[in-house]
């Protein structure tokens, strides 16, 4: 068995050592043997996938009919019901009912005021749940308002109360859709896989043809970004319902209609309400995203901010995004918390048990009827707002004037001795051995389903002539989750382990995660200037969270019987940690860096902004210059290289789990 | 008079598997070999009872035993792979999905072992919620589901969330539910398994009492042989899917079919089990006052014990049917007749 086991290690160290000299000698070897074809794929080879898919969207847009009904039409029609509560929601919260949009349109109504908007906040947070609760979103707004945010952040919270009961109840119905019929499910999972690794680019162009550039597009896009989690989330909530449950709604002589509505959705309440929470934050994660194709807001100002390298006004907007997301965060969350609380209602007329309700609708008649005198009960006075932009803009001077060359070293440092020769190698490796190593791979994970899925991606992948940008993906992807798993890993090992390092460095995590990844790009572009280095550090704050998370919760999680065990058997602290609790934590800790390479595939895209030259990059020339069939092909090309990944790891994660019968 | 039967079942099978339909056709009646090589789980297998009107029908086994997919087959929540289910003579698995529902809000009432209410609902909503999705009257069902909400000593609760509510009372809510269309048929699926052994005694009583009320036809499941013997008219032991034996718990302490019931009947204070009717000695005089047959031997054990003389034993309608002495009931109680 022993000299087996030796054996099959040999082998593998073997592959990986002859992989890696492939890497190096590659060409040189190619040269040799006069064999270019090995490491570049002619382009005789390509099929022009990206050729069709443009044409097929021309005849789409131009052609495609259903009967007298165009597929323009359609569009236009989803666009138009789109747009109807959206326009109400901007007027209302930002830029008031104008009568006769004429050149001087008269004001019928003003939006309403910052003081009732506020206020209804706080009466929310306390209808939710607590005083407490209502002061932190109440401190939000404030913010809001006293940061100068005010409109940007209402154009933003806008398009949030559109995209997210839509998002919400479009995957609650395609969820419930999917759990009725079994072949429902069978058609959606791939879609959805496809649609949460596809970067959000790779679509923005042919939702940008059927829309057109502007708001609806904008809320287009951050709708298809934002329901995956819901429809998945809506199946497992529907499934874990209690079959008893289930079977008494079934004697009780329900229909289906009735089985769904009154019982199986009010039972799964609380887990439908985790997936409204996700659609939240991905709909808030997608608001400077969404500016690219036409949504105003806070988005719209770090973007700017961002391509005139305005630190001060883009991590301004940045933080109010933030702020904006933790208010609505909080409040989802607290809600989701009370609907699954006792409460008794109180008797009395409606006025009376709705006092909140009245008191918010109360002032917002009195702001808009006082309004009318004093424009500092509608508007926020621009005068008493703050600006800390220039604190950040002299800080990043300051920095870059006497540090420039601390900073300079690092990056050559890094360049030099982890980026380029992973790059080297990687680019070095001719594609028929990549391809032939990664399905043995995937054979030796998963069996040959896996090996014919890994086969065929990555030889997918080599024939749409992408592969050289393809493997920059891969390397600096890889070097980030090398980078990232390095950092994350120990950090979450030591969270578990010591209580107050815990703390703090959740609160590191949680400030990280909540940040938009544009904010990260500023100041390290600013620091580092353009490069492969500048989107490495970006990718791997962007990607630390979830290796630090899932590593703590795998080190916390190894059951206290086994510690004890290690303590009785005399371990000490780090044989108790090297021999008991990283062993036992490795599948979790396999899922963390599993996630870490999803979040870094996604980020890579919009580090394209700061000169990459990967498929991230390709993406986004597809978007500048609208072209749908190749930013989808790079998309594509992009989600084959995460579903790789993601299928690779988690079926290394399962083996562990199976060795350390977790699981069967 | 025999009573009607209420419920029966012919020959169901319920199979998983691949192709389990087809198994079935090609081999109407496989042996567990057969059904074991076909790679097939035989949950039931080859079912047949018959469930009188008025009845308390015991279905004991344990876990895994198959007796929960038996009652939902019963009940068509689970649809069998062959077989019939007659209800009133009427095929069940032949039903619409309309007659299906039509039948389920009319006629059979289910209660669940971890209760099954809606986290959402009141128990007063919960016990109506039968009511509301036939689109009854709102007032009616108000008033009817408050009336079976004190049946079971729940009044002043209505406004209660389930989850403010002990185990106890969450599976009278339960009862109460099942009760309020007023069903011929009562399924209880381990009912009181859930509970703490105190309330568990309560609430048998408490069943006792609304069955001497109502006098419904019950499909009642159970792993607890006692619980079993103490409530049960007739009892049925499944074991790995097969129905073993149907009888009174009387029949079965006194001639177990296979060694497996025994087993099962081994451990049950006969006394509690056995009644006067059963171990008197038919047809012989004695003076005193007559007790009655269907009484069990511990409830009058004390009395004869206590007496000088045997005791003349009465059928229903009173008339002497035999005697009853204090060697009979002391071979009862002290286990002489383990052996028997």
């Amino acid at each position: 068995m022993k000299a087996h086991l030796t054996r099959q290690a040999a082998i593998c160290w073997g592959l990986v050592l002859a992989t890696i000299l492939l890497g190096w000698f590659g060409r040189d070897l190619a040269k040799a043997l006069d064999a270019r074809w090995m490491v570049k794929i002619p382009s005789s080879w390509d099929i022009p996938f990206n050729t069709y898919i443009s044409a097929t969207m021309a005849w789409l847009m131009e052609e495609a009919a259903v009967g007298p009904v165009s597929f323009t039409d359609a569009t236009r029609a989803i666009a138009w019901l789109i747009e109807q509560p959206y326009e109400l929601a901007l007027n209302l919260l930002a830029h008031g009912f104008l009568f006769d949009p004429g050149p001087e349109p008269q004001v019928l109504l003003p939006a309403a005021s910052w003081i009732a908007v506020t206020a209804a906040v706080i009466s929310l947070g306390h209808y939710c749940r607590s005083w407490g609760l209502a002061a932190l979103v109440g401190a939000c707004f404030a913010y809001l308002a006293v940061f100068g945010q005010w409109d940007s952040a209402m154009v933003t919270l806008a398009s949030v109360l559109i995209a997210v009961p839509l998002g919400a109840g479009g995957g609650l119905l395609a969820g419930i859709w999917a759990y009725r019929h079994p072949l429902g499910e069978r058609i959606l999972s791939p879609v959805l896989d496809l649609m949460q690794t596809i970067p959000i680019f790779a679509y923005l162009v042919p939702i940008l043809f059927m829309f057109g550039f502007g708001p609806v597009s904008a809320l287009v896009a951050t709708i298809i970004y934002a329901t995956p989690p819901m429809i998945r989330i809506t199946i497992m909530a529907l499934k874990a319902v209690d079959p008893e449950i289930l079977d008494f709604g079934r004697m009780a002589g329900t229909t289906r209609r009735q089985l769904m509505w009154r019982v199986l959705v009010p039972s799964a309440s609380q887990s439908l309400m985790v997936g409204v929470n996700q659609v939240i934050m991905l709909t808030l994660n997608m608001v400077i995203i969404a500016s690219m194709i036409g949504a105003g807001g806070l988005g719209f100002d770090v973007l700017a901010a961002l391509r005139r390298l305005d630190i001060g006004a883009g991590f301004e907007a940045g933080i109010a995004i933030v702020v904006l997301a933790i208010a609505v965060d909080r409040l989802s969350q607290a809600f989701a918390e009370r609907m699954g609380q006792v409460h008794h209602t109180k008797p009395g007329s409606w006025a009376a048990r709705n006092k909140r309700t009245v008191l918010v609708l109360c002032l917002l008649a009195v702001t808009w009827v006082l309004g009318r005198f004093s424009p500092l009960l509608l508007d926020y006075p621009q005068s008493q707002t703050i600006t800390t932009g220039a604190f950040w803009n002299d800080t990043v001077k300051y920095l870059n004037v006497n540090y420039f060359d601390a900073f300079e070293a690092v990056k050559i440092f890094f360049l030099q001795w982890f980026l380029l020769p992973i790059k080297k190698t990687l680019l070095g490796i001719p594609w028929p051995w990549a391809i032939a190593m990664l399905t043995l791979l995937g054979w030796h994970a998963g069996g040959w389903k896996l090996a014919a899925l890994c086969g065929a991606m990555s030889a997918l992948i080599a024939v749409s002539g992408l592969w050289a940008k393809a493997m920059v993906t891969v390397y600096l992807c890889g070097a980030s989750v090398i980078l990232a798993t390095l950092i994350g890993v120990p950090l979450g090992v030591l969270a578990a382990l010591n209580r107050r390092a815990g703390i703090a460095i959740n609160l590191l995590i949680d400030t990280l995660q909540t940040l938009p990844s544009f904010v990260y790009l500023i100041p390290v572009v600013m620091l580092f200037r353009v490069g492969d280095f500048t989107a490495m550090i970006a990718i791997v704050l962007y990607a630390l969270a979830p290796a630090v998370r899932y590593a703590a919760h795998g080190v916390r999680s190894v059951s206290s019987e086994l510690i004890e065990a290690g303590l009785v058997s005399g371990c000490t602290k780090w044989q108790l940690l090297r021999l008991v609790r990283l062993p036992m934590a490795l599948p979790e800790i396999l899922l963390g860096i599993n996630q870490t390479i999803m979040l870094a595939l996604s980020m890579l895209v919009i580090t394209a902004l700061v000169g990459t030259r990967d498929l991230g990059q390709e993406v986004y020339i597809a978007l500048t210059k609208a072209d749908t069939g190749r930013g989808l092909v790079a998309g594509l090309a992009i989600a084959f290289i995460a579903i790789i990944a993601d299928r690779l790891v988690n079926a290394g994660a399962r083996g562990a789990r199976i060795r350390f019968g977790l699981e069967s | 008079m025999t009573p009607k039967t209420k419920l029966s079942c012919r020959n169901v099978w319920k199979l998983y598997g691949a192709n389990p339909e087809g198994f079935l056709r090609e081999n109407p009646a496989p042996s567990g070999g057969d059904i074991q090589r076909a790679g097939i789980i035989g949950a039931v297998r080859n079912a047949s009872i018959d469930i009188a009107e008025g009845e308390i029908f015991i279905i004991m086994g344990l876990s895994g035993s198959g007796k929960s997919t038996l009652v939902r087959c019963l009940s068509r929540l689970i649809e069998p792979t062959g077989g019939e289910v007659l209800f009133d003579g009427v095929d069940l698995l032949r039903a619409s999905e309309q007659e299906l529902i039509d039948i389920r809000r009319h006629k059979m009432g289910m209660v669940f072992q971890h209760f099954a209410l809606l986290p959402h609902l009141t128990v007063l909503q919960n016990v109506m919620f039968p009511l509301a999705v036939q689109a009854a009257p709102r007032a009616e069902a108000e008033a009817k589901a408050r009336e079976v909400v004190e049946l079971v000593g729940l009044k002043g609760r209505e406004d209660y969330y389930p989850r403010e509510l002990s185990g106890g009372q969450q599976q009278r809510v339960g009862i109460a539910r099942s009760l309020v269309t007023e069903p011929d048929l009562w399924f209880l699926d381990e009912p009181f398994s859930a509970l703490d052994p105190l309330i568990r005694r309560e609430m048998q009583d408490e069943f006792m009492r609304l069955q001497a009320r109502l006098h419904k036809t019950i499909v009642f499941i159970t792993h607890d042989f006692e619980e079993a013997v103490r409530l049960a008219d007739r009892i049925a032991i499944m074991k790995d899917g097969e129905i073993i034996q149907v009888a009174t718990p009387e029949e079965l302490v006194l001639n177990p079919a296979t060694d497996y019931v025994a087993e099962f009947t081994r451990h049950i204070p006969r006394s509690k089990v056995l009644t006067v009717g059963g171990i008197m000695t038919p047809g012989t005089q004695a003076e005193g006052l007559p007790v009655p047959a269907a009484a069990r031997v511990s409830e009058v054990a004390e009395q004869i014990i206590a007496a000088d003389a045997p005791r003349p034993v009465c059928d229903a309608d009173g008339r002497i049917v035999g005697s009853i002495g204090r060697t009979a009931v002391a071979r009862v109680l002290f286990g002489a007749g383990e052996a028997a």
